[in-house]
């Protein structure tokens, strides 16, 4: 498999080069006929995002197709070859496929077990696709690669349960409320991070909105991002008892919520549960308020504390992913081997059928004397006895393409009776050629 | 070994072979298992009445008079509620526990005497059979809930300890197990309310008296008030969470204890020696 990446990511290069290599023009159809123009390239692709920059590419030289190619990317971003090089990193051959079904299933990515990179891949190929740019070697490569990402992602935890804050406090609110569908959110402030919390909560279609800052007019700017209400800061505790789900990020805010009003505002909710997601630093509950029967309190620290448990369970599930990945190779190594398989046994049929042809004919001419029905006779036991010979060699070649050991066989049928399935060379000699052989065998 | 008595066999072993699937699928995060699991449960709920329907008509009575009997109808009307209301509320992580629960009764049910004696003449009567299943629907119901309850209490823990892992994320939520604890309540509570009902007019049928305050009856009578108490405290005062659940669990102790301990450890009407089978 003449197939290589050559490329760098935020393992190797700092983010200054990977922006400056980054191939986001506007015609990505020209850079990749580009590529392909280069001698000896026969496919290309291009994945380029924040975290990597890459080149796959199919070439029938590797040593001279990656020395071109990184010099015309160097060239393309008007760097110096030099400047680049120390970064790249360049694998052919298997490991180039290893590296791609890595890739693929996030296993390389930043964020282990990051959803992105596969659609962003699945984007590449489908550009190198409209480019014309993607030959046999991608169009059976890549399609494995998916459908190794698929695997990985349905076989192991690798890209379960939240890693950022944000989402962590959305599965947190599952855990306690199912759906969220009529639960209310109350934002108190509106720090950044507050703001991206409350976009993922408010994201769910969750109920009625009500958002409460120092500054009625930010409130309002929220509340009207948020599809909500503002609420004056000084009533927000009133509007407490509506809120299933409260977050809160006052910066310099200090105690705003105390465990003896949360008390009494579990009272007012008949015990519906709350949960109360605290992300300021000083604290705005007071965090005794979690000992309240249904009340539910996490604070930032919390809630890194829930994202290292979950990161620890995706580097768990890596380590699983890596052997479905080296599975998913071998078997598409096998089924390569099998697809070479198919020709060989056309082949051999077609050879040994030309051969039982001839001969055949060759005698009946001879014995004129024989009526319709007896050169029937003749011409069925004939086929009968190819027909048994070839049996069993037929099945060990049909076999051959899971078989690790398939090559070998491959190889000896194709020295043994000098079949060359490929199309370009000319079927005729192998067949005369064929035919000596057997009489020799034969006398 | 009669035919009832070897489905009853194959039945305790397709229980205990899903109990272990229904594990493996909540222990490894192997839902493919736990689908496997769930068809063994059916099967042997399938098996399971085979045998109850073969033991009856060999007899000619409802196999629910001895203690063998009991638990294997107990166990039967546990799986069954469980898959019924899987097929309703898809709450698979339930599998693991319920499963576990009905083998240990079937494992029982083998290990006591498997005879089959009919009940004297006095207690033949189709009140004995309408009293059983009622009492017994109800108890399966409420030891749903006390697999609900019991699995509240285990995830409002790990919330407020804010400690989670792979099962923490295979509970299905609070809210969910809530319900649960509530639909179970307003099911069980009429169902049991009726097994008693029926009970007292079966027993002035056999003995001559409604009510004679024997051992069973009088924990029967403190069980029901438990749960009468637990569905006044949901319905009007908003108890709800962790105290149902607690509530739940307790109320199930009891209702073993009201089957099982009365009958093992006091002496009266109900006893199954009474019915000279034990």
């Amino acid at each position: 498999m003449n197939f290589l990446v050559l490329g760098l990511s935020y393992k190797t290069a700092p983010v200054e080069l990977r922006e400056r290599l980054n191939f986001a023009s506007d015609d990505p159809g020209s850079v990749l006929r580009a590529m392909t123009d280069l001698p000896g390239m026969t496919e290309a692709m291009i994945l380029s995002t924040c975290n990597r920059v890459e080149v796959y590419a199919a070439s029938k030289d590797i040593p001279l197709g990656c020395a071109r190619l990184q010099r015309y990317m160097a060239a393309y971003h008007g760097l110096d070859e030099n400047q680049v090089k120390p970064h790249l990193y360049v694998h052919c051959g298997r490991d180039a496929i290893h590296h791609l079904f890595r890739v693929a299933s996030s296993l390389d990515s930043m964020i282990l077990g990051e959803p992105q990179i596969l659609g962003q891949l699945k984007e590449a190929y489908n550009q190198a696709e409209s480019s014309c740019t993607a030959g046999p070697v991608f169009n059976r490569l890549m399609p494995k690669a998916f459908a190794a990402a698929k695997r990985v992602r349905n076989e192991t935890a690798i890209a379960q349960h939240a890693v950022s804050v944000s989402y962590a406090a959305v599965e947190l609110a599952r855990k306690i409320f199912g759906e969220l569908t009529d639960k209310n959110v109350m934002i108190v402030g509106a720090g950044k991070m507050c703001e991206l919390a409350a976009r993922h909560l408010t994201g769910q279609q969750v109920g009625e909105v009500l958002v409460t800052n120092r500054t009625l007019a930010r409130a309002q700017a929220l509340a009207e991002q948020f599809d909500g209400r503002a609420v004056p800061f000084a009533e927000f505790p009133l509007y407490l008892s509506r809120a299933d789900i409260v977050l809160t990020s006052t910066a310099a805010g200090g105690l705003l919520v105390t465990r003896a009003q949360l008390e009494e505002v579990i009272r007012q909710r008949k015990n519906r549960p709350m949960f109360l997601i605290d992300i300021a630093v000083p604290r705005n509950i007071d965090p005794d308020a979690n000992q309240i029967d249904n009340v539910y309190l996490y604070d930032i620290d919390d809630l890194n504390g829930v994202i290292e448990t979950n990161l620890r369970e995706r580097r768990k599930a890596a380590k699983k992913a890596e052997d479905i990945i080296e599975q998913e190779i071998d078997r598409f190594y096998s089924w390569l081997r099998s697809l070479e398989a198919t020709p060989m046994i056309v082949a051999l049929r077609q050879q040994v059928e030309e051969i039982r042809r001839s001969e055949t004919e060759k005698t009946l001419h001879g014995l004129r004397h024989l009526d319709a029905g007896d050169r029937r006779a003749v011409e069925a036991l004939t086929r009968s006895i190819v027909n048994k010979l070839l049996h069993s060699p037929l099945s060990v070649l049909k076999r051959a393409g899971d078989d690790i050991t398939g090559e070998i066989y491959l190889e000896a049928v194709r020295r043994l009776f000098d079949l060359n399935p490929d199309p370009q060379k000319s079927g005729t000699d192998a067949v005369e050629e064929g035919a000596d052989t057997k009489q020799d065998s034969i006398s | 070994m009669t035919i009832d008595i070897l489905l009853f066999r194959t039945t305790l072993l397709a229980y205990a072979l899903a109990t272990g699937l229904a594990l493996a699928d909540i222990l490894w995060r192997r839902p493919a298992l736990g689908r496997h699991g769930r068809v063994l449960l059916w099967s042997g709920f399938g098996l399971h009445s085979l045998s109850m329907i073969s033991r009856y008509l060999t007899t000619g009575f409802p196999p629910l008079s001895s203690l063998h009997e009991s638990l294997s109808f107990f166990a039967w009307a546990i799986i069954g509620t469980f898959l019924l209301f899987h097929l309703r509320y898809r709450l698979a992580v339930l599998g693991a526990f319920v499963a576990p629960l009905a083998l240990v009764l079937m494992i029982f049910g083998s290990a006591v005497s498997t005879a089959t004696t009919a009940p004297p003449p006095p207690l033949q009567s189709w009140w004995l059979p309408v009293h059983v299943v009622l009492a017994f629907l109800g108890d399966a119901v409420f030891a749903l809930a006390a697999v609900a309850g019991c699995l509240y209490l285990l995830q409002e823990r790990m919330l407020k300890k804010k400690k989670v892992s792979s099962l923490f994320y295979r509970l299905p939520s609070l809210q969910v197990l809530d319900n649960l604890n509530y639909r179970c309540l307003t099911i069980g509570f009429p169902l049991m309310t009726l097994g008693i009902i029926t009970g007292a007019i079966w027993a002035d049928r056999a003995w001559g008296a409604y009510w004679s305050w024997d051992p069973k009856e009088t924990w029967a009578l403190i069980t029901w008030f438990l749960y009468a108490a637990l569905l006044h405290g949901r319905l009007a005062v908003g108890w709800r969470g962790r105290k149902a659940a607690v509530l739940a669990i307790i109320g199930f102790v009891l209702l073993l204890f009201t089957f099982l301990g009365v009958n093992l450890l006091l002496s009266g009407l109900h006893s199954y020696s009474a019915l000279g089978t034990y």
